[in-house]
């Protein structure tokens, strides 16, 4: 009984919602008037069928990978470095997390005068007699995903620094002193010993990358509006697109199903696959 | 235990609440005159904010027992709010309309007041522009400011150009671009990362290429077919092609900051910019001395020889307001009677807010490009609502994309057209 109002609020604000959602987007409907237009599974045809939707799905696919491969071993050289006992290494620690603590907004802006064409970015290039890489950074359309990807990493990178200290942390000296003396280079320490003691936490990071990355919208939108002509768009920036600027209600809809769709099947999935057995306590076998 | 406070506490709120609702259903009931307008406007700065206090002041003075209630909203927040207020039992009585397709659709869903008897004495003094503000012949909403989209241009830079005076006709306009590039000038800046400033310039060239019967079906039927709307991307693609615009100006945003494209303008770093009426005040806010550049001149969208359409056809649009479905009349009516009276009219003009509608008030603007504005608008034979506007928005920001496509090189002037036509069929 106790429970009630948890449930309560549980269901009024996320359960109804969803169920609401998936019934709106069997409809074609502009925000206006009744539901009446019922079309039953035709917006996620048109979705599926979108070039548009497909391009901005490439993307989030891209930024997911580009996310892994970039800055899973940027952020683990870091942490270590700032794991040893050196002089400053507080203010390190501060300076890496820094652009973390920025909300998405004022990054968004920051860079985005940064990179105007002329701007600090080229200027200091220029300066540096490296004026021939000078690019339209936000306006060349195979560049600008890029372009963004770099910003998202600056302002996400701090965020796994930070898990990855508090990782090693939880890995004991007395594992590195054993290993040492059964003749482990620091290659072979680092290897062996600290990344399996590092993996739960390596593997709650890029949970929360990958669904990061799918549901990418502020600083893109903030910078680009998905553009120029959708090559930055993700799925997010699609759906806003449709609904919030062609009054397209019920399509949109149906767009933030696949992406709840999308990002909760994924859930799922790494839940039983790959965070099982962190679950289970199954890291000091591993380690053993 | 505890289920019974919490119960108690139940009951004495809903309680609380209702001798609250009771005591304001009794003062309503006590005066019998008191009718509320809640008024939805976009007014957030500039000289319409003390404009508005005043106007809903006097209103409220000749009309003892309406309140005001104005609810000033930014306007991206507004294009959100809006469908959602109209959907909800409590929408807002007045509030800003853009006409044009987007209204229709709140016709047709049956959230905006049919106010033509109400506006039947005065409307005629308002003159074509109320049609942007038409349904079917039927007024559901009335405009208090109109502008159309033209060339605010340097005039100095185009001194130095060489060039004489503003082009007239399309391959005059295309020999400008060419003299300016040639003398080091930035021709056009842009901003395209918003788009609509793109389907400027091709809702233009439509409007300067189809004939007024084609461009008006085209908000009705949705049909494409005629060659000109394909026409109007090729004569596109040709200033495209040239390279008019700034560097990197995909990216650009229209308004933000001095790199916008207003911004390059007012601080010299780009000849023109086809844009609204609003520029000016754009311009004024991103200029070190916030003033409106002095060099600042204004010639409008120039003509294609040997087309179908009426030489001085104009794309423009504006603001209007509406009244809601709920809205209590005819005291709703007789405020949209008073933002376009003489006496508001007036002030809408000289204090450079907006262009105003009712004819004779056309002299209140100082302003000397605003008022060669008004002068061409005035004398149009033909004033095409911006396309993404009389389009319902579905289609319009279909438009508005596949345009920007064309503008990236990434779709055809033909392209375009089948884009469109594709998100009409859809509708």
């Amino acid at each position: 009984m106790f429970l009630a109002p948890a449930v309560a609020l549980y269901v009024i604000f996320l359960i109804v919602p969803v169920v609401q959602a998936v019934r709106y987007s069997t409809y074609d409907w502009n925000g206006l008037g009744a539901l009446s237009d019922f079309v039953g599974l035709d917006n996620y045809r048109e979705a599926f069928g979108d070039p548009a939707f497909r391009q901005a799905m490439e993307h989030n696919g891209i930024l997911v990978a580009l996310s892994l491969v970039f800055q899973l071993p940027l952020a683990l050289g870091v942490a270590l470095l700032l794991d040893r006992r050196m002089r400053g290494r507080g203010l390190l620690r501060v300076i890496f997390f820094a652009p973390y603590v920025l909300s998405e907004a004022i990054t968004a802006v920051i860079f985005l005068q940064l990179l105007q064409p002329d701007g600090l970015v080229d200027e200091v290039l220029r300066g540096m007699g490296l004026g021939a890489l000078v690019q339209l950074w936000l306006a060349d359309l195979n560049l600008v995903f890029y372009t963004l990807f770099v910003v998202i990493t600056w302002k996400y990178i701090g965020f796994a620094i930070i898990l990855f200290l508090a990782g090693l942390q939880g890995v004991p000296d007395e594992l590195h002193e054993a290993a040492a003396m059964d003749g482990a280079s620091s290659w072979q320490s680092l290897r062996l010993v600290t990344l399996p003691l590092l993996g739960p936490t390596i593997r709650i990071w890029a949970f929360l990358t990958i669904i990061g990355s799918i549901q990418l919208f502020d600083i893109v939108w903030i910078m680009t509006l998905g553009g120029p002509a959708g090559a930055s768009s993700t799925m997010a920036t699609y759906m806003v697109d449709q609904g919030v600027n062609s009054y397209r209600i019920g399509y949109a809809t149906s767009v933030a199903v696949i992406l709840f769709a999308v990002c909760f099947v994924f859930s799922i999935l790494y839940q039983l696959f790959v965070l099982r057995r962190d679950v289970r306590g199954g890291t000091t076998r591993m380690a053993g | 235990m505890k289920i019974w406070k919490l119960l108690g506490l139940a009951a004495l709120v809903t309680a609380a609440a209702t001798a609250l609702l009771t005591t304001t259903t009794a003062s309503a009931g006590g005066k019998e005159q008191s009718q509320t307008l809640v008024w939805w406007h976009n007014v957030t700065q500039g000289p319409g904010v003390k404009l508005y206090k005043d106007i809903a002041a006097e209103f409220q003075k000749q009309h003892p027992g309406i309140t005001i209630k104005a609810v000033p909203l930014q306007n991206e927040q507004f294009k959100t709010k809006i469908p959602i207020a109209l959907q909800s039992d409590s929408p807002p009585d007045v509030f800003q309309s853009w006409g044009g397709g987007g209204l229709v659709d709140q016709q047709k869903a049956g959230k905006v007041a049919d106010l033509t008897k109400y506006v039947k004495p005065w409307i005629k003094s308002i003159g074509g522009t109320a049609a942007g503000w038409q349904v079917n012949g039927k007024q559901y909403a009335v405009p208090y400011s109109v502008g159309v989209v033209g060339f605010w241009y340097n005039k100095q830079l185009f001194k130095q150009a060489g060039i004489a005076s503003a082009p007239k006709t399309w391959p005059q306009f295309l020999a400008a671009v060419a003299k300016l590039k040639q003398a080091g000038i930035t021709p056009i800046a842009i901003g395209s990362k918003d788009e609509w400033p793109d389907a400027f310039y091709w809702d233009y060239l439509a409007t300067k290429l189809c004939s007024k019967p084609v461009m008006q079906s085209s908000a009705v039927t949705y049909n494409f077919g005629n060659p000109c709307w394909t026409r109007a991307g090729d004569y596109l693609q040709r200033l495209l092609d040239a390279g008019p615009f700034q560097n990197g100006f995909l990216a650009t945003p229209a308004q933000q900051g001095a790199s916008s494209s207003a911004g390059l303008v007012a601080n010299g770093k780009a000849a023109m910019e086809l844009q609204g009426h609003w520029n000016p005040g754009v311009m004024q806010a991103l200029t070190p001395e916030n003033k409106v550049p002095s060099f600042l001149g204004w010639f409008p969208f120039p003509n294609v020889p040997g087309s179908k359409a009426i030489p001085g056809s104009l794309l423009g649009g504006g603001d209007g307001y509406a009244c809601s479905w709920k809205a209590p009349q005819p005291a709703c009516a007789q405020f949209l009677a008073y933002i376009d009276s003489p006496s508001v009219q007036r002030r809408v003009g000289s204090t450079g807010f907006g262009l105003p509608v009712r004819r004779g008030t056309e002299n209140s603007v100082k302003d000397p490009n605003l008022r060669t504005v008004l002068k061409f608008r005035s004398t149009s034979p033909f004033i095409q609502l911006y396309l993404d506007q009389a389009y319902s928005a579905e289609i319009g920001q279909a438009l508005n994309g596949a345009i920007a496509k064309q503008f990236a090189g990434k779709a055809t002037p033909a392209q375009v057209v089948a884009e469109i036509q594709s998100a009409a069929k859809r509708k």
